[in-house]
Formats: C-alpha cells, sequence, structure tokens
C-alpha cells in the first residue's frame, strides 16, 4: 500500500527515487530549479520522463525503459494536483468547480453536488458555493481550490507551492486548514517555507540539482542538517569537512571544536552546525581559546528581527544594532567570528 | 487614463480609417433613395440574399465543425509537419478566391479527383448550392481557425492539465473546460467565418456558377446587376454592406482587454479584502 517512484529526465537533470508510505506527508524543500515542480508533473503524468517506474497501491503508473512502455494517462492516476494558482475554472461557480472532479469520475450531478458542499464545508467555505472564481479573494480561491483536489479523494495529493502566492493574511488560515485536511493523507507538498515543513509534513526532503540532497523526518532534518540548503532554512551556520580527533578540519583548514552525542571516527566527512546567534563578532584576535575564532571578511550587513545579521561568504553571526555601531562593521572590514564550542553541534554527513 | 499613443499615430490612424469610411459614404451618396425599397425588394434580390444567408449559415457550421479540431490540432498538438499544417489551413487567405474556385473544380468537378468517383454514385456538386457552400467554407475556414487558435494559445493549457489531474478525460476536458474558456474566440472566428462567406465572389462564380436561385449569391448578383441596372446594384452593396456590420457589430467583440474574464482569481480586484 505504498507509493514508489523512480524516475530520471536527462533533459532536466532529474534523477529522483522516493517512496512514501499511506497517510504519509512529505515536503520537498530545494532551491529555484531544483527539480521541485518537475517532481510533481512527473507523478501527475503531465511530464513523461526518460525511464523509471511509479507505483501507487500496486497499481503503475508508468514504466518506461528499455522494452518496456507502461503509460498511465494523468487522469486515471488518482493524483489531484492543488498549484501555487489556484486555476479554478472561470466559468463555473465554486460549487461546480468543487463537483468537477466527481463528476468527471462518473458521479451523478446531484451527488456530486452534495460531496462538493460537504468538501467547501471542510474548508469553511460553504458560503462561497455559489460565488464565480472571479469574485473570490486569492485566499478564498486557493481554498475552494483544495477542496476540489480534495473531492476527488487522491491516492495522492500534490501541493504545489500551495500559500506563496497568498498574502501574509491568507496564508496562516490555509496553512492550518492544510494540516487539518492533510492529516492521515499521502500528500507530496512542495514549499519554500520550513514553517510549511514544520507544520505540514512528517517527512522532508531537500531537492538540489534534481537530486534528493536530503531524506528524513522533519525534526531531524532541521536539526541536523547535512546540506547547506537545509541548514539555511534552519538558519544554523554549516561547515563541512573532514572529523578530527578535536571536532571538525574543513578543506580550507579552520578547526571547528564541539558538542557531539555519538562518537565520531576520525577520518570520516562530518558538519559543524551553530546558530548565527552563538556567533560574537570582534574586530581583534579572540582573547581565551584559540579554537573556533576565524578572521573573516563582511560582505553583508542586514537586519534580521531586532539583530543585525553579518554575512561573512558562507557564515554568518547575528550582533545588535548598537554591537555593529561600535564595531563600525561595514562590508568589506576585516573581524574575527567566534564560536563557543559548546554551540556547535558536529555530526557525520 | 494615459494611453501612450502619440499624436502622430493618431493622425495617421484617423487617415486609415477615412480610406475605410471614404468609399461607402461615397456609395451611399448614389443610393437612389426613393426606389430603394423597391429595388432590395425585388423577387431576384430577395432569392440572392436569402441564398446568401442559407448559404454562408452552412458554410459557418462547416467552418466550427472542421476548424475547431484543426484549430486544437495545431494549437495544442506537437507533431512533425505541424508548422506545414497551418500555412496549408491558412493558404486560402493568401490565395485569389478564383484560384481557389479552380482548385475546388478539380476536385470536386465532373472530371476531378473525387467528382468523378462523386459522379458514379450519383451525386453531383459543381455549379449547385453544395459548391456555393463548399466554396465559402473554403475561404472563410481560415478565419476561424487563426481566431481560435490564438484564443486556445492565449488561455493556455494549465486549466487543462488541472481538469486532467482531477481525473477528466480528454473529452471531458475538451466540452467543460477547453470549450467554455474560448467561447469568445470561438464566436468572434465564427462570425468572421459568416462575414468572409457572405461576401465571397470569385471561389463562388468559378466553382458554382451563377444559377438564379441556386449558385447566385448577392455578390454574384451585384456584380450582374451593375452592368445593367447600377441603382439596383448601389442598393444591394448597401443591403450587404448592412447586413455584414449588423452581424460583426452584434457580435464580433474583438480581443477582450486584459486581464478581463477572471481568469485567474489571484489576478481579482486589488485592495479587496483577503480571507
Amino acid at each position: 500500500m505504498t507509493f514508489t517512484l523512480d524516475a530520471a529526465l536527462a533533459a532536466r537533470r532529474f534523477d529522483v527515487s522516493l517512496s512514501l508510505a499511506p497517510g504519509e506527508t512529505v515536503a520537498v524543500l530545494g532551491p529555484n530549479g531544483a527539480g521541485k515542480s518537475t517532481l510533481l508533473s512527473v507523478i501527475s503524468g503531465l511530464l513523461r520522463p526518460d525511464t523509471g517506474r511509479a507505483e501507487v497501491n500496486g497499481r503503475v503508473l508508468f514504466e518506461l525503459g528499455p522494452g518496456v512502455h507502461t503509460w498511465t494517462a494523468p487522469h486515471r492516476r488518482g493524483t489531484a494536483l492543488l498549484a501555487q494558482d489556484p486555476l479554478l475554472f472561470p466559468h463555473l461557480s465554486a460549487l461546480e468547480n468543487v463537483a468537477f472532479g466527481p463528476r468527471s469520475a462518473g458521479m451523478p450531478k446531484r451527488e456530486a453536488r452534495e460531496s462538493a458542499r460537504h468538501w467547501l464545508a471542510e474548508v469553511d467555505a460553504a458560503d462561497l458555493a455559489d460565488r464565480r472564481p472571479g469574485e473570490l479573494s486569492g485566499g478564498q480561491a486557493q481554498r475552494v481550490a483544495a477542496a476540489r483536489a480534495l473531492a476527488v479523494d487522491p491516492e495522492v495529493l500534490l501541493l504545489d507551492e500551495p500559500l506563496s502566492a497568498l498574502d501574509i493574511h491568507a496564508a496562516p488560515l490555509l496553512r492550518r486548514l492544510l494540516k487539518r485536511v492533510l492529516a492521515g493523507r499521502r500528500a507530496i507538498i512542495v514549499t519554500h517555507d520550513v514553517l510549511d515543513a514544520y507544520m505540514l509534513a512528517d517527512r522532508v526532503i531537500v531537492m538540489e540539482e534534481g537530486r534528493i540532497t536530503e531524506d528524513g523526518p522533519t525534526r531531524e532534518v532541521l536539526r541536523r542538517p547535512r546540506s547547506r540548503f537545509a541548514a539555511g532554512l534552519a538558519g544554523l551556520n554549516l561547515v563541512s569537512g573532514t572529523v578530527t580527533s578535536a571536532g571538525i578540519r574543513t578543506a580550507g583548514g579552520l578547526e571547528f571544536a564541539g558538542q557531539h552525542d555519538a562518537p565520531l571516527v576520525a577520518g570520516q566527512a562530518g558538519v559543524a552546525a551553530f546558530p548565527p546567534s552563538a556567533v560574537s563578532v570582534f574586530l581583534g584576535e579572540a582573547h581565551g581559546s584559540p579554537r573556533n575564532s576565524f578572521r573573516v571578511t563582511v560582505t553583508d550587513l542586514e537586519p534580521h528581527g531586532d539583530q543585525i545579521r553579518v554575512r561573512a561568504g558562507e557564515l554568518s553571526a547575528d550582533v545588535t544594532p548598537a554591537a555593529s555601531a561600535d564595531l563600525g562593521l561595514a562590508p568589506g572590514l576585516d573581524v574575527y567570528f567566534v564560536v563557543k564550542a559548546a554551540a556547535v553541534s558536529i555530526y557525520p554527513s | 487614463m494615459y494611453t501612450g499613443i502619440p499624436r502622430w499615430v493618431a493622425a495617421i490612424a484617423a487617415v486609415g480609417a477615412l480610406f475605410v469610411l471614404l468609399p461607402l459614404a461615397a456609395m451611399l451618396g448614389r443610393v437612389n433613395w426613393p426606389q430603394f425599397i423597391p429595388l432590395i425588394t425585388s423577387e431576384s434580390s430577395l432569392t440572392a440574399l436569402g441564398l446568401s444567408l442559407r448559404t454562408a449559415a452552412a458554410s459557418t457550421v462547416l467552418c466550427v465543425l472542421f476548424g475547431v479540431p484543426l484549430a486544437l490540432v495545431l494549437a495544442r498538438g506537437d507533431f512533425p509537419g505541424q508548422r506545414l499544417l497551418r500555412s496549408f489551413v491558412l493558404l486560402p487567405l493568401v490565395l485569389p478566391p478564383v484560384v481557389g474556385g479552380i482548385a475546388l473544380l478539380y476536385a470536386f468537378g465532373r472530371q476531378g479527383l473525387l467528382g468523378q468517383s462523386l459522379g458514379i454514385a450519383g451525386l453531383q456538386i459543381a455549379f449547385t448550392t453544395t459548391a456555393v457552400i463548399l466554396a465559402q467554407t473554403f475561404v472563410a475556414l481560415p478565419f476561424l481557425v487563426v481566431s481560435l487558435e490564438g484564443a486556445l494559445r492565449s488561455a493556455g493549457s494549465r486549466y487543462e492539465s488541472v481538469a486532467a489531474t482531477l481525473g477528466a478525460r480528454p473529452t471531458t476536458v475538451l466540452r467543460r473546460v477547453t470549450l467554455p474558456l474560448v467561447l469568445p474566440g470561438l464566436a468572434s472566428g465564427a462570425v468572421l467565418s459568416f462575414a468572409r462567406s457572405l461576401g465571397e465572389f470569385g471561389a463562388t462564380l468559378t466553382f458554382a456558377g451563377s444559377l438564379p436561385g441556386v449558385t447566385r449569391t448577392l455578390p454574384l448578383e451585384i456584380y450582374l446587376q451593375r452592368e445593367t441596372d447600377a441603382d439596383a446594384a448601389v442598393a444591394l452593396s448597401l443591403l450587404l454592406v448592412v447586413v455584414a456590420v449588423v452581424v460583426v457589430g452584434l457580435s464580433y467583440r474583438g480581443p477582450a482587454p486584459a486581464g478581463s474574464g477572471g481568469r485567474s482569481a489571484r489576478t481579482g480586484t486589488p485592495g479587496r479584502v483577503p480571507a
């Protein structure tokens, strides 16, 4: 009763292998152009991979390879798609939009409408039933679109950044609603927002350049990111290198001492992760422990909550605006970043 | 509202509009008003008008029947020879209608490619009302295809993709999503086809001849009357202009302004309270 996918598409440098248990919701994170939308298009049958195989509950969605050519048309896949743009059919009322899927499946008009009413109520949009899509706000339209996707009871619900087109007032409401309706439902949600991953998903996948670079429980991936992208999402500095007796040594020769809960084997690949808030900034060579002190050049300063985030290449530090002014921080200035070893977690990558 | 149209552009546009309107006004000036009603209600005139309206309606139906699938295949399909097919479908737009008539004659005429087999089956097409309809369809089809293909392209296929993932078979998608979305484009294409059919002359004369009541449509009638009775020709011309203006004016709305029609709720009125 699982969903499995293996697919490669050379033209998009896409090569992904993935499986989902029943009722599991997976968040797909990754930079632009990483292949997240390609993944959804391949699953829904809008895009044909070169080779691969996908199966849901024992039913083959596609099997393409030398000598094998099985292809299930998109409308027979049971993979409803909820995109960033609600794409409600403009000539149909909200109710008829939601009833579209059930009716296409052969349900009589009346039953389909009843089912549509149920799903509209489910997304708190019962009062919008008779409206035309042009008369709905962005948030309302996306709720109706969610009802429309749910009404076909998809085997896999595909969500392509469903919240990113909404304004800051509409997004939290829909996020809460998705949390409710996605519970116990198999879904893949492509998102830019780490909050979506936290709230909606059981598992996180990070995609970079058409491949999956991380895959694990949401908490685990965000607590101990192994990819720079996931570290960025989790708001952590991430330094990769080789495990030494003291901690991590980077390719550039920097040494990071830190904490680790599992015993580490010297010589294996590992990463050191630490939050920018644990980094102090000094103009001169640090006093005390010589470890975890690095000479860096400030590249950017930007507001970050009530702090100033000081970026130096791939590392960053948070300082108060007062401290920033005292130090006279500006891009191009050479400073020292100092991290307490207690704030650095080291784990194998 | 700022339009961004330079004055000299507007001036040239005015000249262009005059160029179209002036000949019509000149014709209007030559109408024999006291005799106008008797001239256009003469038996031959009414017969020609009736034939024109019936054949134009029939050829519009044929244009829709064949033009919709052609436009769909050209706009959404992806196959070798697609550009070539488009060029051939659009050819009658630039072909002199007489040439079209000759070509039709060699296809459906008594000695023609299909005409011989049709003749054996007892079907005679050339110089019948059917020939009028075929000639009109031949020249009017590209108007429907061009206008509908444009509508299909600008509508994009995203709604169709969503409909398919919701479990709709391609035929259901076509019936419940694609066609309703491009209905304005289809309607204006059909109107253009009707208007073109109504004005068809060269291909009709070549392929169908000019038999009163059978193939002599209004344009042919006007041409014949011009030789003998200029007043009648002018009156009938005015009649044809009025019919064309009424048909086009009533149903052809032109391209919709960008952003209208609520294509996506996201592009809804700014400032509306979000929910």
